[in-house]
């Protein structure tokens, strides 16, 4: 057991990158009922629109400006008016089914203009080691941790206590009531949109020096969020976030001392497990349908 | 006059005939183009190479060697329609796929034909399944483990060893022979973690390989894998010696490891770089006529050629039906057949025992450390 704090530190930050990803699950259903089932190809693309600004000359600092921000035009703006708002006259499904095949458009097309290999990238926290209660824990570890934790408190925070967030939540909870009382309905939808692909870069920032920049890292980090956001409860921005954390240490802990070779199937039984007991998830709310 | 010009027009037309039917005839299926388009280009030019000097000195007992090349587009299924097409021909012996893949599948093929194949896949179980007409050109799992077993135990002094493997057949293989090993020689194997293809996230594993607390770590994932454990292992503190094959110290892996690759050290079968003269001379010739330094498939493809030289001329005739036995349990010397590059011995399965070189990391390089003796 003495390696179970290295294993809760190491699961706790890959866990807050899950926490990052999957939040944006929910903050796009919550506001426009959007399952966005390229949520993990959101995640990779940023990292080589960064790659692709470093080769052209681009200092690392700059790369990551201009990737968060193309990230946020195409990811955020580009996707709600071109796809999410045409085809979701069409419904639900057809939507979802929309983003699966954005999900491989990314993938392929990255695969096409980039490589298919994997790429370096570069970390913006630095390498070595800190201790921390007798235990050397790295700081790279620490720094996702820290800059997931800072951006999804930053969320939370303009969510609940700023005026901005209030009509956010008005617009994601009753659209024609907040349009009554003056909340543009639609800005907030698309600031909404705005966030996820914000969050989305930020964690691309923060993985792919782990992950490496691949063409495919989005398949598993994509599910993973998505399993998070489901057990922590869909509806509920900090469901996801306790849902990332919980499915980034239940990994770990079970690869650690179950087995590395049933890894991937103990978060499932978990997921099977909550949404045969508590369907809306752990920390979610049980939603009344109306016939 | 006309009588003359026939005369001469039917002599001229003997005379090519005879030339034509006195090549020797060899059949290439490789990865020309597709994901292995690397590795089949390189073994392509390596044949090349080997045939251009063969004949520029008067070729095989006299005869010229002639070969045709076929693209299996790096896909099993296209590998076997090209064999079968191939075999068709009637060759001499047949040279290829690379992929061990590709070899499963084209293997049975030459073996129905009675035609020795020489191709440049590494799995172990390629040549466990009594096929008597495969040779390979580069070690197989069951030659290149022994030794990196023994250089754990007898240079890296360890007593107790991590163990970290692909759970595939390329990793299942490998880990199966280097575990026997290490118990044979005294090595106690303290971790056997299997890892996933194509996983992330290494921090469990590495967890448990600290807690371990090997002499030393035996790492034996694909490439990319390799790069994120190297950096997890960094990540983590980890500072026993690490030890692998090609796939833990490749150029891709430092590129994607970075710092993190350097010390990690590995046994290789076939290098460029290694310390011997007659590599050097192939790499400058190579490098001269292709204008690029060839990775190890440039070297198997140009092996393959000068085992079908060295055989032949040890039976004495082109007889494509002895071919493989005479092959089987010769050794070729250097010295004999420089094309050989390197003193090598065939065994009764088609496998190659041979030198071979420890390479270790330094600053984003390889640097070959040290040349490993044949096993027998």
């Amino acid at each position: 057991m003495s390696n179970l704090f290295d294993l809760l530190v190491a699961g706790l930050a890959t866990g807050a990158i899950y926490a990052l990803v999957a939040v944006g699950f929910t903050l796009l259903w919550q506001t426009s009922q959007t399952i966005n089932f390229a949520q993990g190809e959101f995640v990779m693309l940023p990292a080589f629109l960064m790659l692709a600004a470093m080769h052209a000359g681009a200092p690392f600092w700059l790369a990551i400006i201009l990737g968060i921000l193309l990230s946020m035009i195409l990811l955020g703006l580009a996707f709600k008016l071109l796809l999410v708002d045409p085809m979701m006259r069409h419904g639900v499904l057809p939507l979802a089914i929309a983003t699966m095949a954005l999900a491989i458009g990314i993938k392929e097309s990255v695969k096409q203009f980039f490589s298919a290999e994997a790429s370096p990238f570069p970390s913006i926290v630095p390498t070595g080691d800190i201790s921390i209660l007798g235990h050397a824990v790295s700081l790279q570890s620490i720094g996702v941790l820290v800059v997931a934790i800072v951006a999804v408190f930053g969320l939370t925070a303009l969510l609940n206590r700023t005026s901005l967030g209030h009509q956010m939540q008005a617009a994601a909870q009753n659209p024609t009531v907040a349009r009554i009382i003056g909340v543009p309905v639609e800005r907030m939808i698309l600031l909404t949109f705005l966030i996820n692909a914000f969050l989305v870069a930020l964690a691309s920032l923060l993985i792919t020096p782990i992950y490496l920049a691949k063409f495919s890292s989005g398949e598993v980090l994509g599910q993973a969020a998505f399993i998070a956001a489901i057990v922590g409860g869909f509806n509920q921005v900090r469901g996801a976030i306790a849902g990332g954390l919980l499915i980034g240490v239940l990994d770990n802990l079970a690869a650690a001392y179950v087995s590395t070779q049933y890894r991937a199937a103990v978060p499932m039984i978990f997921l099977i497990a909550v949404i045969l007991f508590r369907p809306q998830g752990l920390m979610g709310r049980a939603e009344e349908r109306t016939v | 006059m006309k009588s003359t010009i026939l005369a001469g027009a039917l002599l001229a037309l003997a005379t090519a005939t005879s030339v034509h039917a006195q090549a020797i005839k060899l059949a290439d299926v490789a990865e020309l183009s597709g994901g292995g388009a690397t590795v089949g280009t390189n073994w392509k030019n390596g044949i090349d190479l080997a045939i251009e000097e063969i004949n520029a000195k008067g070729g095989v007992l006299g005869r010229k060697l002639e070969v045709t090349h076929a693209d299996s587009q790096s896909n099993p299924g296209v590998a076997r329609a090209q064999v079968q097409k191939a075999l068709d021909a009637e060759p001499y012996v047949l040279l290829g796929p690379g992929y061990s893949g590709s070899v499963k599948v084209t293997a049975p093929l030459a073996a129905e034909a009675g035609i020795a194949q020489i191709m440049g896949g590494e799995a172990a179980e390629l040549t466990q399944a009594g096929n008597k007409f495969l040779f390979r050109t580069s070690f197989g799992q069951q030659s290149s483990m022994p030794k990196v077993a023994k250089y754990i135990h007898d240079e890296m002094k360890a007593k107790t060893v991590a163990v970290v493997w692909v759970n595939n057949d390329f990793g299942r293989g490998g880990r199966d022979v280097v575990v026997k090993e290490l118990d044979r020689l005294g090595s106690k194997v303290v971790a056997d973690l299997s890892t996933e293809a194509g996983q992330a996230d290494f921090a469990a594993d590495v967890g448990k390989i600290k807690a371990a607390n090997p002499d030393a770590v035996f790492v034996y994932l694909n490439e990319e894998e390799s790069a994120r454990i190297l950096k997890e292992l960094k990540r983590q503190g980890v500072t026993a010696p690490l030890m692998g094959e090609t796939t833990l110290i490749g150029q891709k892996v430092i590129e994607l490891a970075g710092d993190a690759a350097n010390g990690a050290r590995g046994h290789v079968g076939l290098t460029t770089d290694a310390p011997v003269d007659l590599i050097k001379a192939f790499r400058e010739k190579f490098s001269k006529k292709y204008n690029y330094v060839p990775d190890h498939n440039g070297l198997k493809g140009y092996l393959a050629v000068y085992m079908v030289k060295a055989t032949t001329e040890k039976m004495g005739k082109v007889d494509a039906k002895k071919f493989a036995d005479t092959l089987h349990g010769l050794t070729i010397k250097a010295a004999d057949e420089p094309g050989i590059l390197m003193d090598v011995t065939f065994s009764d399965t088609g496998d190659i025992d041979r030198q071979s070189f420890l390479v270790e990391v330094v600053e984003g390089k390889q640097v070959v450390k040290q040349v490993l003796p044949k096993v027998k």
